[in-house]
This record gives C-alpha cells, structure tokens and sequence, in this order.
C-alpha cells in the first residue's frame, strides 16, 4: 500500500473551512438557541425565524428543534428546522463534508450514512425524524490512530473510482453490503450496491473492492 | 423545501387524533416519497405526523393460516424474511427486487403501497398534471413521451402508472387492509385501496381523511409455494418495472388448480389479470398454455405512444414468470 496517496489534511480543512464561513453554525452543546442559524434555513429563504427551539416531538414550521446525534461515536446536540434533512445536519450545522449530496432525491446514494447500523440516503431523512440516533459517516469509518477503513484501502487498491465524488457514499454502502451478508457473489454485490451510482462507471473495481474485503474477513 | 409542522405521534391514538384534527396534515413514515416529493414542491402539507415510533404497526408475523405485515415493517426486513421467502417467494421477491438497499431501509410497507406514481410530469410542477392540479390537463396525454404509462385503466383525463412491486403480489394473493381513524378500524381487501383515475385522478385511493393504515393481511394458498415475481426493467437492477408479474400456481396432478396473475409497470393501480387467470384453470400446463394466458393478461391494453412494446414484452414476462412457478408448484 505504500503507492497510496496521502491523505490530503490541509485540503479537507480548507474545504471544512469553507463549508461553515459566513453562516453561525448552529449546534452545539450549550449555544443558546438564538444563535441556532444553519445555512440550510438560509437557503430555503425563511426571512424570519423564530426564536423557538422546542423538543423535536412537535417543531412548528420556521421553529427551531434541539435534537440529539451520536456522530462516529462522538454525541452531538444539534438544533435544526423541520425540514432540515440528515445530510443538510452533517454537512452544513456539524461541518462534516465527507457525505456527499449527489442527486438530492434518494436516487444516486451519494449521501449514503449508517443510520443506527442500517445504510440510508441521509438527503431523504429529516433530522427531526432521526433524533437520538447513531450516525456513522465516512470520516467515523478509520480506526485507531485515524487508520483507513480496510474498504477505504480496498478502493484505493482496486482503483475503485474516478472523479470520486460517489465514493464517500459508496464506501459507507460497501461496509453495510457485506455486514448484511450481501456480498456472496459478484452478482449479489453488483444487486446489493446498486443504490450507489458511478457516472464514472468504475463498477467493476467497486465489485472487487469488496470483494477483496469479504475475503479478507474470510481469511 | 417548504417548511411544515413536525409532529411525532407517540401512539396510534395520538396520530390519527392529530390527523383528524388538523387539515391539510399528512403522515410520514420512511419519507423516501414525500420527502422526494416535498423538495419537488409536488406535495405542500402543512405538517407531518411521523408514526415511526408507533410499536404496535411493526413486525412480520407468518403464521399457517396467513401472514400478517406491520404497515411500519421495512421493505429490507421483510424482503430478506427467510421464513416469507420460504413461504411465498412472490411476496419476498417483490420487496427485494424493488428500489435500492438504502431505500428499503427507510421505507416501510404502509409507505410502499401508497407510494406515488412516477410520472413525469406529475413530478415536475411546469407541467399540467390532471392529478397533481385537477383540471390543469394532462401533459402525458398533450403530446408527451408515454413510453412508461399505463396501457391498463387509465382515462382520458390521467395515464399515470402505479409504480408499485409489493402489491402486484398483494392483489394476487387477495390481502387484507387494516385502516385505523379517529372513527375507528376498518378491514377491505386490497383490491379496494386503490382506484382508477377515470374523472377524479387526484384521488388515488378510498382511504378517508385521517386513515392509517395499519397492518396488510394476506390469507396462505397453496399456490403461495408456486409463485415468483418477475420484473423487466430498463437496467438489471434499482429500476421501476417496464412490465412485471406476481404469478402463483396450485397444481391437482398436471392440472392448474388455482392461478394468480396480477401485472406491474402497465397499470394505473394494482392489476390483478383475471382473464389471463381463466386461461390457465383446470387445464394441464404447458408453455404454449403460459404464453396463451401472457397475451389474454394484455387483450384490454389500450396502446399509448411508444407504448406497444409492453403487450410483446409483458405477454413474455408473464409466461417466463409462470413457466419458473410451474417449477416451484411442482416442487
């Protein structure tokens, strides 16, 4: 694996960087609701918010909810409108850029994030509904140390993208591929990954990523 | 997107009381439509009652003399059931081959019955849409590529299809809806759910304003054994049917006991194909019998533009998905 690139920090705080400036980020433990202002609500143009941060079991609209996220085991207090999605919460309240908003409708798996274990498109979740979950996004996957994924090294290997806008989405999918026990065959890998589109096509060397990575488990 | 009330229904009582008292409120479940939906601006409720938390709607029961479906059980649950693949393969191939792994994660089987069409220009609010805005017109009908509507009970006003796996198979096996409101619970059949466009295609089913549905029922045939979902898609995977089948056959020796043909990706609601079925009862099987009963499953099809690949295509499809039933009913 020595030919791997290194990981690029001072890029991915840039980019973080940018992803928050101009805009309070609205979360956190202790910051007063008032200051609760996520560029998501200043997207959907509501001129005027409310001051109101209410339990997420009823947000009236333009409201503000105060809800709770556990971020690659990391908890998380958050406050967010009715509307905001999941992925809107990670990417533009918590910062967390490495889920990608591809489609914004379900259709692509760009955004693809564990929801207590279970792989789902964070763009067609609000964060209301999923108050009190377990999130797992691509940056929780590293181990120890910050160690790559064994998937996020099987990519690599297997040159398994291109312009690897997809990947964040595919390599999170991967994971859950193979801990359903969906990863027995070629065929089942390509039926099974089919919620993460490729434009770039690179599907074969996503197959044998994850195949490299079930056998692997197997060895 | 538009922004809504939020509520989250703490119990059955609790979200058909918040349905029956606030108008224009709807109900979330796994959201993977109305979300969708929502940020298309095609649906503009003023709030959601999420009734994911309520217990007693979840689960999958498969008993001997039917198997009952929490209406908040997920499709990825349900669909990889070993005991329901067992059971009635039809009823677990449809789920599985549906939509995508994350999506059957979010959705529910409540959710997947009641999901909306894709038309096109239903989902594009620039278009005409006689179901979205009624009496704007139809853009399908005006003009547009058709390709993927309904060749089976549409009207002149609407064409859109229904876009559902699950329920072929559910109309197949004659299954049973619980929908519970303010005014209490009421059991119908399935085939009653949904209704045909004609005048009204706005309203897509019979449930009444504030109705949950519950819990979906279907009574165990032996033909159950006997069935397989079929379904022809534009890619191999994660599409909507171009034509599908939910078949299912009982045998008395060679002859077809019992025959169950319901057709995907043709209709404008759930289609069971009673005239196909006719074809196939109290004779002996054969493959020219299957392709016979193919063609009289599409003899009502009223063509569209660009739409007369489905008659050859779905006559096929639903001899393929019987000649592999025949294999399962003779065990």
């Amino acid at each position: 694996m020595s030919d791997n690139p290194p990981l690029d920090a001072a890029r991915r705080s840039f980019l973080r960087g940018t992803a928050v400036s101009g805009a309070s980020i609205g979360l956190l433990s202790g910051c007063a609701p008032l200051a609760a202002t996520t560029p998501a609500a200043g997207r959907a143009g509501a001129a005027e918010r409310t001051a109101t941060t209410t339990t997420a079991a009823y947000v009236p609209a333009g409201a503000h909810a105060t809800i709770r996220l556990t971020v690659n085991n990391r908890p998380r207090t958050l406050t967010v409108e009715p509307r905001t999605t999941l992925v809107e919460a990670l990417r533009d309240t918590l910062g967390m850029t490495g889920t990608k908003i591809g489609c914004n409708h379900g259709q692509c798996g760009a955004c693809t994030v564990l929801v207590d274990g279970r792989r789902n498109n964070s763009c067609l979740m609000l964060a209301v509904a999923v108050d009190g979950a377990r999130i797992t996004t691509i940056e929780g996957l590293a181990g120890p140390g910050g160690s790559p994924h064994p998937m996020q090294l099987a990519f690599a290997e297997k040159d398994a993208f291109q312009c690897g806008y997809c990947t964040p989405g595919q390599i999170v999918s991967a994971v859950a591929c193979i801990a359903e026990g969906h990863a027995g065959s070629a065929a089942e890998i390509r039926e099974y990954m089919s919620g993460n589109l490729c434009r770039c096509a690179a599907y074969p060397n996503i197959v044998a990523a994850v195949e490299m990575v079930r056998d692997a488990r197997k060895g | 997107m538009r922004n809504f009330d939020y509520h989250r229904a703490t119990s059955l009582l609790d979200a058909v009381r918040q349905l029956g008292a606030n108008d224009g409120w709807q109900v979330l479940s796994g959201g993977t439509t109305m979300i969708d939906l929502l940020k298309l601006d095609v649906m503009a409720p003023k709030g959601l009652v999420d009734i994911t938390g309520i217990a007693e709607m979840q689960g999958l029961k498969v008993g001997p003399g039917s198997i009952r479906f929490g209406a908040l059980a997920r499709m990825a649950d349900v669909g990889d059931d070993a005991q329901l693949r067992s059971a009635c393969p039809a009823l677990s191939e449809s789920l599985w081959k549906a939509a995508s792994p994350q999506l059957r994660n979010s959705a529910r089987l409540g959710g997947n019955i009641l999901q909306r069409t894709r038309c096109p220009y239903f989902r594009d609010t620039s278009y005409e849409c006689n179901k979205r805005e009624p009496g704007s017109g139809c853009a399908a009908l005006d003009g547009g590529r058709t390709h993927l509507h309904a060749i089976l009970g549409g009207s002149k006003r609407c064409v859109a299809m229904y876009p559902g796996d699950w329920a072929q198979a559910l109309i197949a096996f004659d299954a049973v809806v619980t929908a519970v409101s303010a005014a209490g619970t009421r059991r119908f059949a399935f085939a009653d759910l949904h209704r045909l466009p004609g005048d009204s295609p706005e309203v897509e089913t019979t449930l009444k304003r504030g109705e949950i549905v519950t819990m979906i029922e279907v009574p165990v045939v032996a033909a159950m054994k006997g069935s397989h979902y079929l379904k022809a898609r534009e890619r191999e995977s994660y599409a909507f049917a171009t034509v599908s089948a939910a078949v299912a056959l009982a045998l008395d020796g060679d002859r077809v006991s019992d025959a169950r043909i319901a057709l995907g990706g043709v209709a404008a609601k759930p289609w069971r194909a009673g005239a196909a079925e006719a074809v196939l009862k109290g004779k002996v099987f054969s493959e020219a019998l299957a392709r016979e009963a193919g063609r009289a499953a599409f003899a009502d099809a009223t063509l569209l533009t660009d739409s007369a690949y489905k008659i050859a295509l779905g006559a096929d499809v639903v001899a393929g998905a019987l000649m592999t039933a025949h294999q399962r009913a003779k065990g």
